[in-house]
């Protein structure tokens, strides 16, 4: 372990807005991603189902 | 679970870099970013070759469903690169050989999302995306060896098939694990995307509208 406190942890020697600026992007994109995806499956799935209410 | 792992070693196991200090722990997220970035545009283009030349609608499928999820990870890799290169280089950005040719990487991917979406013809599109992607695979190889091929202030490959890997074992075996938890994460997305691209497409076919009535 290197790191003696929380507070050393989220410094991370000085570069801590940019270590975390790095990881906090990605996270948040990995995210953000899957729910995108997931929408735009359920949106497909409730456009289909419209069409089929419009022939009967 | 890879990536809790690999973030594990990344923070608490591998020992703080001797020139760089912390810093360095970005590569944890950049360098498996930027091999994904070049992995999934071949993947992509090879999709979309296939879909081209077999007329394999599905191929074409994969190839559009890959695309905003390599374009993300080319622009990870750019965006750890300039947090990573501003205490370490003192810019964001510097017009650098390896930066360039990602940076057009990212640009070939919007270009390849923008095309198959502005043509209304569906495998016209497919064909059109087809072509740019495969031409722009060229521009794979160059990131690669862009670090060889020209003196750039980008460093060289910290990892080779040849010899032995130029940096703490720790440091690796972090690297490899975000790797494959990248992998998973790309797999799992682009998968997800793909489904809804097919019931996007084939909304006339019987199998989709039982599916459909199912739910």
């Amino acid at each position: 372990m290197v790191w003696n406190s929380a507070s050393e942890f989220f410094a991370m020697g000085g570069y801590g807005l940019y270590v975390w600026g790095s990881y906090a992007v990605t996270a948040a994109w990995m995210l953000l991603e899957p729910l995108l995806a997931a929408r735009r499956h359920r949106a497909a799935l409730a456009a289909i189902g419209e069409l089929d209410d419009e022939q009967g | 679970m890879f990536a809790v792992w690999g973030l594990y070693v990344g923070f608490f196991v591998a020992p703080t870099d001797a020139t760089q200090g912390e810093s360095y722990r970005i590569i944890f997220i950049h360098v498996p970013a930027a091999w994904m970035s070049m992995v999934l545009y071949l993947a992509m283009a090879g999709w979309a070759a296939f879909g081209w030349a077999a007329n394999a609608r599905l191929a074409s499928m994969m190839a559009r469903a890959i695309a905003p999820t390599g374009a993300a990870f080319t622009f990870l890799a750019l965006w750890t690169g300039a947090f990573w290169g501003k205490p370490t280089w003192g810019a964001w950005w510097v017009w650098d050989a390896r930066l360039t040719s990602e940076l057009i990487l990212l640009f070939l991917y919007l270009g390849f999302m923008a095309l198959v979406e502005a043509i209304d013809d569906t495998r016209r599109a497919d064909h059109a995306g087809a072509l740019l992607a495969i031409v722009g695979a060229v521009n794979v190889p160059i990131i690669y060896f862009s670090v060889r091929w020209w003196n750039t202030l980008h460093q060289g490959s910290s990892i080779s098939m040849t010899a032995a890997p130029k940096m703490a074992h720790t440091m690796l075996e972090a690297m490899l694990l975000m790797t494959v938890a990248f992998w998973a994460y790309a797999f799992a997305v682009v998968f997800m995307r793909a489904r809804a691209i097919v019931l996007e497409r084939e909304s006339g076919a019987d199998w989709v509208q039982a599916l459909a009535h199912k739910k």
